[in-house]
């Protein structure tokens, strides 16, 4: 009864084109922006902020790219830290070494870095596919571990191999406190996600999904796999290397490449998995859960504790955390295989119907 | 899933997500002093990070026992980082502002130190990295909230350079020796380096770097490498596993353990206990202490704490290495909190403000020392604004395969001639990228 897009007439090409033709999805849309640009400051304290928000919105924008890239493009990929390394070691010796660098071109010419740096690595995937191409970007992660751990010039010969960067802005908009923080990287986030929408439904979108789900048929319709693989690994890449640079300029402020190891590639790709391929709206729901979850039981389970009287050890708590995480994990898998976001669109379809389902 | 089930989950969800937000507000209690305490009681390093997490605890409640600083209660609760830097960080965010505020965070990670050594000055919370962390951080003029007491790896390096030295009698004859450097790959193991490279610089010995990857259970190729390559000694700058397999790893090799020496956290029980003779003849530095079964102050956490079953972790642990460590940490920022209060009022709750001011006014001589229980333990601790170390004294343990134990009783103090000047070289870079003017002596004075 709410739902439903009965009646909503389109009369124009702009509008049958445009990016939410269902009304009650663009109201939904502009909605979820003002909560999170206006409603969530207002709300949350700074704790919420700096351990919840931020690295959300960051590792978002991150799986988003990833998503681009497995989910649309079907090329999988186990280097998406090597990615987010490369964009922010590329941001901070654009920042460092250029004076007067804005912050924003800093990030955007990591991201474009980390672009080109995921193209050289995109090229096996013209030959090799599946299994064998997440073992081939396996050495993406590898490589870019090693150089940034043993080239000193990228590191700006800081004796420990950590960097660290201070005194961000734009524009004389101090970055500084959590609050800028978050409504900076949202605003990245925002751009960067309409922009995914856009992509996926133009001519680049419907060759990276031809491609993935038969590229020998593609390729028979006049598809070149050449360009369409190379500009998903180009584009997942941008996303990732930019959210890479987010992590380290705004989010950690020094790091080093053990911030982005293998560990951090699984962790983009279950997001993606978990969330749903191939849609937007799952990055956001993967990230939500691979974030936010583990902290939100690592902190419910004493609370919980406490209510029953039992006093649970901080070793307990840390070991129930991955057990019961590990236990979503499959039984996620399991009960919908294609994601939370398949999750959200069934949900969708009964709202649609309701309340006189058939 | 139907309509309904999705409503129970969405509600469900909902609860949850509500619970969460509660949870922070919940905790606000009464006038005690806070002690938040990041700990990784599990994850690749869990055998050497519960020990010192059990010692730090202990501490805290052996002071609790006694009746508090002066009367202020102190309250802790810890937090599991598992290491990690992201977590640490997470964790450092949770407890920073609880009951009134964090008296002070020893993370036990050179990686979350480094993350949290830009958090602490906005939140003004001191930062004690006791054996750890960045080195060029004892300069209080430009890291005013870094406290690496008792001891720097620069320091660490410097010292076993010079136990090389007398070992093979005399700095002359340092020329045209061999030391590799087998590190845990991060900003922990990267550290020394600097200072060994200087030093073979100027005794003209070769440093040769061999990293290991986290986390440390691979390392036949490095080992090849100490075979073809023979040096004369191996310095060991790992941590947790990684110590066990380079060991381990030594004995298959054969290259002899007399002439391994590792840095202090290289030095406890879990990392030789499992090669047992294997690892004879091994030696480490100390931060001052070694393993202190016999000391008063172990004496009396066993006769207050773990008699009445109120100690933390297994009570046979207490006076080994790490426990020592972390109750060593915990007993400074404690006596950081008690010379505050002579300042600000005592049996009053200290803000992180005034515990700094404590902290750079400790004055621990080896009467109260002594009298603290420390005697024969520790050395005399005294820092100042611009001296945020306090301390470079260390001494040589050796494992004679079954305990740790001190052969010689020398002390050695790090060569401040050496290490100042790179000290300030390198914090005053840091100070030029942050674009941070160092503390004049006035500012200290305030």
């Amino acid at each position: 009864m709410l739902y439903r897009e009965n009646g909503q007439f389109k009369t124009s090409y702009a509008a049958d084109q445009q990016i939410f033709p269902i009304t009650q999805d663009r109201w939904a849309i502009i909605g979820i922006l003002v909560f999170a640009f206006v409603a969530v400051p207002l709300l949350v304290d700074e704790y919420m902020f700096r351990a919840i928000l931020i690295p959300f919105v960051i590792l978002s924008l991150a799986a988003l790219g990833v998503n681009l890239l497995v989910g649309f493009c079907g090329q999988i990929t186990l280097g998406a830290g090597a990615f987010m390394a490369v964009g922010a070691y590329a941001a901070y010796n654009f920042h460092i070494r250029i004076e007067g660098m804005p912050l924003l071109a800093s990030l955007l010419l990591g991201g474009l870095t980390s672009a080109a740096v995921g193209i050289v690595f995109g090229i096996p995937s013209l030959r090799v596919r599946g299994l064998y191409l997440a073992v081939a970007t396996l050495a993406a992660q590898f490589f870019t571990d090693w150089v940034f751990l043993r080239v000193p010039w990228f590191t700006d010969y800081a004796s420990s191999g950590s960097v660290s960067v201070s005194n961000l802005q734009v524009m004389g908009w101090q970055i500084n406190n959590p609050l800028n923080k978050y409504l900076f990287c949202l605003a990245i986030l925002t751009v960067f996600a309409l922009m995914a929408k856009n992509m996926t439904r133009s001519a680049i979108g419907r060759q990276w999904m031809a491609i993935r789900d038969m590229d020998v048929a593609a390729e028979v319709i006049g598809i070149r796999p050449l360009f369409a693989k190379l500009s998903a690994f180009a584009v997942s890449s941008f996303f990732v290397g930019t959210a890479g640079a987010l992590w380290g300029f705004v989010h950690l402020a020094s790091w080093e490449p053990a911030a982005f190891s293998v560990d951090r590639s699984f962790q983009l790709l279950f997001m993606v998995i978990i969330g749903g391929l191939g849609s937007i709206m799952g990055s956001f729901f993967g990230a939500a859960f691979i974030v936010i979850l583990p902290i939100a039981l690592n902190q419910l389970l004493p609370a919980i504790g406490d209510l029953v009287g039992v006093e649970i050890s901080t070793a307990g708590i840390s070991h129930a955390e991955l057990i019961i995480f590990g236990g979503l994990i499959i039984f996620f898998l399991i009960k919908e295989p294609h994601g939370i976001a398949r999750l959200w669109s069934t949900g969708k379809e009964k709202l649609r119907l309701w309340p006189f389902p058939h | 899933m139907n309509l309904r089930k999705l409503v129970v989950t969405a509600s469900l969800g909902a609860i949850a997500l509500s619970a969460l937000a509660t949870v922070p507000a919940a905790a606000q209690q009464a006038k005690e002093q806070y002690f938040p305490v990041l700990v990784y009681r599990t994850g690749a390093y869990a055998p050497n990070g519960a020990p010192w997490a059990n010692g730090y605890v202990d501490y805290l409640k052996l002071i609790n026992a006694q009746g508090g600083i002066n009367g202020v209660k102190l309250s802790f609760e810890e937090c599991e980082t598992g290491y990690a830097t992201d977590r640490g960080v997470e964790c450092y965010e949770r407890l920073k502002g609880k009951n009134g505020g964090a008296t002070t965070f020893q993370p036990l990670s050179t990686g979350i130190t480094f993350a949290l050594t830009e958090k602490a000055p906005k939140d003004k919370i001191p930062l004690i990295t006791a054996g750890y962390g960045r080195s060029e951080s004892s300069n209080g003029a430009v890291f005013t909230w870094n406290f690496p007491l008792l001891g720097t790896y620069w320091v660490g390096a410097d010292v076993a350079i010079q136990y090389v030295a007398k070992q093979e009698g005399g700095v002359d004859k340092l020329k045209g020796k061999k030391i590799a450097l087998v590190y845990h790959d991060s900003p922990y193991g990267k550290e020394p380096i600097p200072v060994l490279e200087e030093l073979g610089k100027k005794h003209g010995f070769e440093v040769q770097l061999l990293p290991v990857a986290h986390p440390g259970v691979e390392q036949k190729a490095t080992w090849l490498q100490i075979r073809q390559s023979r040096p004369d000694y191996v310095l060991l700058w790992g941590w947790g596993v990684m110590n066990l397999t380079a060991l381990r790893e030594a004995q298959a090799t054969g290259y002899p353990r007399t002439k391994m020496l590792g840095i202090w956290w290289a030095g406890a029980e879990p990392d030789v206990r499992d090669v047992g003779e294997g690892a004879k003849g091994y030696s480490a530095l100390t931060l001052q202490h070694g393993a202190e079964h016999n000391s008063k102050i172990v004496k009396d956490v066993l006769a207050t704490l773990h008699a009445k079953g109120e100690g933390t972790g297994p009570k046979e642990e207490v006076g080994e290495v790490l426990y020592m460590r972390g109750l060593i940490s915990s007993m400074l920022a404690v006596e950081g909190v008690r010379k505050a209060q002579e300042r600000y009022g005592k049996g009053k709750v200290m803000t992180g403000e005034q515990v700094r001011w404590g902290l750079e006014h400790l004055d621990l001589d080896q009467k109260t020392l002594d009298a603290m229980g420390f005697a024969g333990v520790m050395r005399p601790v005294q820092t100042s604004c611009l001296d945020h170390m306090g301390s470079s004294w260390v001494r040589i343990q050796t494992w004679n395969g079954k305990k740790w134990e001190f052969l010689s009783p020398d002390w050695y103090q790090a060569d401040d001639k050496t290490l100042r000047p790179m000290v300030m070289l390198a914090s005053g870079k840091y100070a030029e990228e942050k674009k941070l003017s160092p503390r004049t002596p006035e500012e200290c004075n305030k």
